[in-house]
């Protein structure tokens, strides 16, 4: 099979394969949005559950939270999509994907959170319980808006760090753009194409990601000082 | 109003062998009995009683550690104590009395019965994602359910009487220690309270801007019918604004007296020694 591999760059073959690749890059896209929207909400529950002062909610968030870091993605995205659905439950891969990418970053994204929420003062806490806000106004209103504008940049990261480890679902055959380079390459036997138009994709998609998040970042400092 | 209207509806009358917990003395707007609270092996307040008459202006001095904040900030539910009773405007602040029973407040409770009091920090916590004119309306409009016209109208009044009606769309970071100090005591006074904690309002403050946020104080001390309780260092101005001085050593009032009599005339040698050395220095 080797000897047939070719290491020649071919123009017209890459031109040839860039239009399908351009689709896919559309689910990989998808994909991040989706995750990323999920691993928000989900780190927020994950935040909040683990400071719950009830010990019967705190004490299973925690342990679901540290299993959930403590093991590969790849793993979780395997049992999503394989070993669920024994269980009755069979999901699409594109949303087994995204469960899992909200799930994994989920729980990275608490710790953002934590340490958001632990930077607001105490005594803004204090002067929200002498106004008598409610504890769900308490949040909307005075912490939140306090916690999540240094969050931003961590969340910036995280984005591009999840960009990019989207071609995992390939493993539960989403048909993004890893997936799509490999069934190009074994169409056609030439996988040099497609698989460097794949990194080509990722890098002009994801530096100008990262420097927007850099000067994110830049305005923050400069608002705090 | 008699002691019986305080009664919950339906309550067995109270046996006379019995405390009665689920009564404060009549006429008072706060009540201390016996309230105790430690922190690890430092007993803060031991088994205080202290009474507060509605629209009375009570300054509470004190050695440094003596539980002096630790009584108002028991009052604005930011310190559970382990034991006694409170009792705000008529109702227990920290219990609840069901068929007869002591029972810790819910939420709930302490949402309603926190609604008559109010307090101004040391350290302003002022919200500083908020314009000055936010500061103030967020609440009344949040948990008061006031209309926003309504709020921003008071809080205007409000902001003119500090003097500080040019700073309405100015956030906190633009202001000097005093002015957020100043913007704080209107977002107070804005929710209306019955009593009012001032928690050391200008320890935080640099020398020169103590004296506006004084002027204020006195102005409201003189101006307005509700409840102040007041924990400061500042012994000239307690002279002046209180109508009773407490002297607050080791979790319980030492000695209290009208302020020409606290300040002239000590009778505690505890309170003496106390005076002297802040009066001397």
């Amino acid at each position: 099979m080797f000897d047939r591999i070719t290491f020649d760059w071919d123009w017209e073959y890459a031109f040839q394969i860039l239009p399908q690749l351009l689709e896919a890059t559309i689910v990989t896209v998808q994909a991040t949005f989706v995750g990323f929207a999920l691993s928000l909400v989900i780190g927020l529950l994950f935040a909040l559950g683990r400071r719950a002062p009830l010990k019967l909610i705190s004490w299973p968030v925690t342990a679901v939270i540290e299993f959930i870091r403590s093991t590969p993605l790849l793993v979780q995205l395997y049992f999503l999509f394989f070993i669920l659905p024994r269980w009755g439950l069979s999901l699409s891969p594109f949303l087994a994907g995204v469960i899992g990418l909200g799930l994994h970053y989920g729980t990275y994204l608490s710790e953002v959170y934590r340490a958001g929420i632990d930077s607001v003062p105490k005594g803004q806490w204090e002067a929200a319980r002498a106004l008598n806000f409610s504890t769900i106004k308490t949040w909307r209103n005075i912490v939140l808006p306090q916690a999540i504008p240094p969050m931003i940049p961590a969340f910036g990261n995280y984005f591009i760090v999840m960009f990019k480890e989207t071609p995992l679902l390939s493993a539960i055959t989403v048909v993004e753009l890893l997936q799509t380079a490999k069934i190009i390459g074994a169409r056609s036997f030439r996988y040099v194409e497609p698989v460097t138009l794949v990194g080509l994709i990722f890098l002009l998609l994801s530096y100008p990601a990262a420097i927007a998040v850099r000067r994110l970042e830049n305005r923050f400092v400069k608002q705090r000082a | 109003m008699s002691s019986n209207a305080l009664k919950p509806p339906g309550e067995r009358p109270a046996d006379a062998s019995q405390p009665d917990f689920s009564r404060p003395k009549d006429g008072a707007i706060v009540e201390f009995r016996k309230v105790r609270k430690a922190f690890g092996d430092l007993v803060v307040l031991d088994d205080l009683d202290f009474t507060v008459a509605p629209g009375e202006k009570v300054a509470i001095i004190g050695p440094s550690g003596s539980g002096k904040t630790t009584i108002l900030r028991v009052l604005m539910t930011l310190v559970e104590p382990d034991g006694g009773e409170v009792y705000v405007d008529g109702q227990p602040l920290w219990h609840m009395v069901v068929s007869g029973q002591k029972k810790p407040a819910s939420e709930a409770h302490l949402r309603k019965v926190r609604q008559s009091i109010g307090m101004v920090f040391q350290h302003f916590n002022l919200f500083p994602h908020m314009s000055v004119l936010r500061n103030i309306t967020e609440a009344p409009i949040h948990v008061l359910g006031k209309p926003r016209k309504e709020a921003e109208a008071r809080a205007k009044e409000l902001l003119g009487m500090v003097g500080l009606g040019d700073k309405l769309s100015a956030y906190p970071s633009q202001l000097s220690g005093g002015q957020k100090q100043r913007v704080a005591i209107a977002r107070a006074l804005a929710m209306q309270p019955k009593v009012m904690l001032f928690d050391e309002v200008t320890s935080a403050l640099d020398p020169e801007l103590v004296g506006e946020v004084l002027g204020i104080l006195r102005q409201l001390a003189r101006e307005t019918d509700m409840a102040m309780l007041i924990v400061t260092h500042e012994m000239g101005f307690a002279r002046d604004v209180a109508d009773r001085v407490v002297f607050f050593n080791a979790g319980q009032v030492a000695e209290e007296a009208p302020p020409e009599e606290l300040f002239t005339n000590p009778q505690n040698p505890r309170t003496q020694t106390f005076l002297k050395a802040v009066l001397e220095h």
